[in-house]
């Protein structure tokens, strides 16, 4: 049984501190690739529907021309909301691993 | 055209300047300060330090510029400009800060223990920081000419003055404060007069633009050899990763209180962003009101600043040309004045710190040559600026942009999460990034832009730059595993462990 907190095995660099860095590397890594991919995903969304759905082309909403609506205004509190939910995420994982690698 | 007002308006931003950056003066005391302002600066603070900084002469008169002329496709830029600061916020921004370096040839040292690759990121950091001081110092000339008749030299030489006496007198920490009052300056200087010029619009029956139906369009091409989905979407990504590679930005990063508060601040930098970046299609749309084609001779840069008096004649239309030209000159201040501050950093530790120190040692000697060093910084991007013709606010922004993100931006995400990125795979990426993006720019300004699928992958060569630059790293580091650097491991637990873990000898100590 491991007697001391992992915290001294990352400080070391011990295998058992590699391991550790390795998870808590590879969990964030993959909720930065979701963050990027749902950005990628929600930009190509916007040509995507012009081109398939022609009427989107011309539509207007509250007066504005569609295109200009997602654009000029609902990608920015979109990018906002997406950047919070991620803070949020990073941070959960971050207080995870501090209890589990600080506990004697 | 009266022009006292706009020069009350210009000469009052340039003070504040001067005057919020002498009270950092009085705050800054060691070495430290000047760089990093002593790392207590907070999350709401800084993100509107951050914001105030990014907004340059291509955010406040180019996009709405672009806008004018190109319509709807031109939007992508200011969202890319936004993106980027998600994209930061996810890849590098909380490691970033707890890598503990100044600047980004620091990162690139600290990283890789390597002399040679701070070197590059030296230089590069000096190109793309006088690369997007050009167009500044163009925009002040342009804006002053128009605003006040003054000769085309003035406008950038003033910018030059009050940016040299700015980061030469407080260094980081006074431009902390500058930069976060500069952000609200210009938010409401282009927010009052759109709201303004709308209700007028809105009085006189709402008449709509003059277009013709592709400036609704987005992707419509430009002519029969164009490629707009390509040239967007390579633009878009080069945004999205220069940013992170953008020298004075990352340098705010360090300001942070630890890395939790890095992140917190990007949250609000995208939403003061996004605020922002409201206002510059309201120009662009009712610019094409007021002007269905432009007169000759008059650029789209300055839309901005000449709807007022077009459409509200008399004293109300000089008041609010006088908001916009003040707000401008904010625009170009703070940014230069961060460009400047990051390549005064380098020129600083690389060029006169290692001579100054071989004479005398201490703090004083230090902060005279960090003054030398800020005179250099501005002093060559505005001989530049006034050798040669402008490009376009944004575009010339765009290509700062270009390279940043095929250089920095995959040295950053290769070395903040993989492991196994060696010296000479670093080198390989950033030599190979650097040099086909700058060659591929170059070549687009000396030719001029080109149809075809050569002209449109020379025009934006992010999109094949930036994965060339990563693959070559890559193949490069896993051909020398000999060359990874001693203290990978250390160096990753340091940039990817929470603050509140408790290291004894891996931390840093600010």
């Amino acid at each position: 049984m491991h007697a001391r907190p992992v915290s001294r095995d990352l400080d070391e660099q011990t295998e058992l501190g590699d391991v550790y860095l390795d998870g808590l590397m590879r969990a964030q890594l993959r909720l930065s690739v979701a963050v990027i991919a749902l950005t990628v995903v929600g930009l190509a969304a916007l040509p995507v529907t012009l081109a398939l759905v022609p009427a989107t082309r011309t539509m207007t909403v509250v007066g504005l021309p569609f295109p200009w609506v997602v654009l000029g205004i609902a990608v920015y509190p979109a990018a906002w909301f997406l950047a919070r939910w991620y803070t949020r995420q990073a941070e959960r994982i971050e207080q995870d691993f501090a209890e589990v690698v600080d506990a004697p | 055209m009266n022009y006292t007002l706009s020069i009350v308006s210009v000469a009052l931003v340039c003070l504040t300047t001067l005057v919020v950056g002498g009270l950092g003066l009085r705050l800054s005391r060691r070495t430290s300060d000047f760089y990093v302002a002593g790392r207590t600066v907070s999350p709401r603070l800084n993100a509107s330090a951050i914001s105030g900084e990014y907004l340059s002469a291509a955010s406040f008169l180019g996009v709405a510029g672009l806008i004018y002329d190109e319509g709807v496709d031109m939007l992508w830029l200011p969202v890319g400009y936004t993106l980027g600061y998600l994209v930061l916020l996810v890849v590098v921004a909380a490691p970033m800060r707890r890598s503990g370096a100044y600047t980004l040839p620091d990162f690139a040292e600290a990283r890789l223990g390597s002399r040679a690759i701070r070197l590059v990121s030296s230089l590069l950091v000096v190109g793309i920081g006088w690369l997007y001081l050009v167009p500044q110092f163009q925009g002040a000339s342009l804006t002053l000419t128009l605003v006040t008749g003054a000769p085309a030299w003035v406008g950038g030489f003033v910018v030059m003055v009050v940016v040299a006496l700015a980061v030469g007198a407080g260094g980081m920490r006074s431009i902390t404060f500058v930069q976060a009052v500069q952000y609200w300056i210009k938010v409401t200087a282009l927010a009052v007069p759109a709201f303004v010029l709308l209700a007028l619009w809105f009085r006189s029956g709402s008449p709509a633009p003059q277009v013709d139906p592709s400036w609704n369009i987005p992707m419509s091409p430009n002519g029969p050899d164009d490629h707009p989905t390509y040239r967007t979407a390579s633009t878009v990504l080069a945004l999205c990763l220069g940013t992170m590679g953008l020298p004075h930005v990352l340098v705010r990063y360090y300001t942070n209180p630890d890395g939790l508060g890095a992140r917190r601040t990007t949250v609000t930098v995208i939403a003061l962003l996004g605020v922002f970046y409201l206002l510059p299609p309201i120009y662009a749309a009712l610019g094409r009101v007021a002007y269905p084609t432009l007169p000759p001779g008059v650029g789209s840069d300055t839309i901005v600043l000449r709807l007022p008096e077009t459409l509200l004649p008399g004293l109300g239309g000089q008041l609010l040309t006088a908001m916009l030209a003040g707000g401008a000159f904010a625009a170009f201040l703070s940014t230069a004045s961060g460009l400047a501050m990051s390549v005064t950093g380098v020129i600083d530790q690389e060029v006169l710190r290692p001579r100054v120190t071989r004479f005398a040692g201490g703090d004083v000697p230090g902060i005279r040559g960090f003054r030398v060093a800020a005179i250099l910084a501005v002093i060559i991007p505005y001989a530049v600026s006034r050798a040669t013709e402008s490009l376009g606010l944004a575009t010339t922004v765009g290509l700062a942009f270009a390279i940043a993100a095929a250089t920095f931006a995959p040295l950053l995400m290769l070395g903040v999460w993989w492991r196994r990125l060696s010296t000479w795979g670093a080198m390989a990426g950033l030599l190979v990034g650097g040099t086909t993006a700058t060659l591929a720019i170059g070549w687009t300004i000396a030719t001029g832009p080109e149809g075809g699928w050569t002209g449109a992958l020379l025009a934006n060569p992010a999109m094949w730059a930036t994965p060339l630059a990563i693959a070559t790293a890559m193949i490069v580091s896993l051909a020398t595993p000999s060359r990874i650097p001693a203290g990978t491991t250390r160096t990753m637990v340091r940039l990817h462990t929470p603050e509140r873990v408790a290291l004894a000898r891996s931390r840093i100590r600010d």
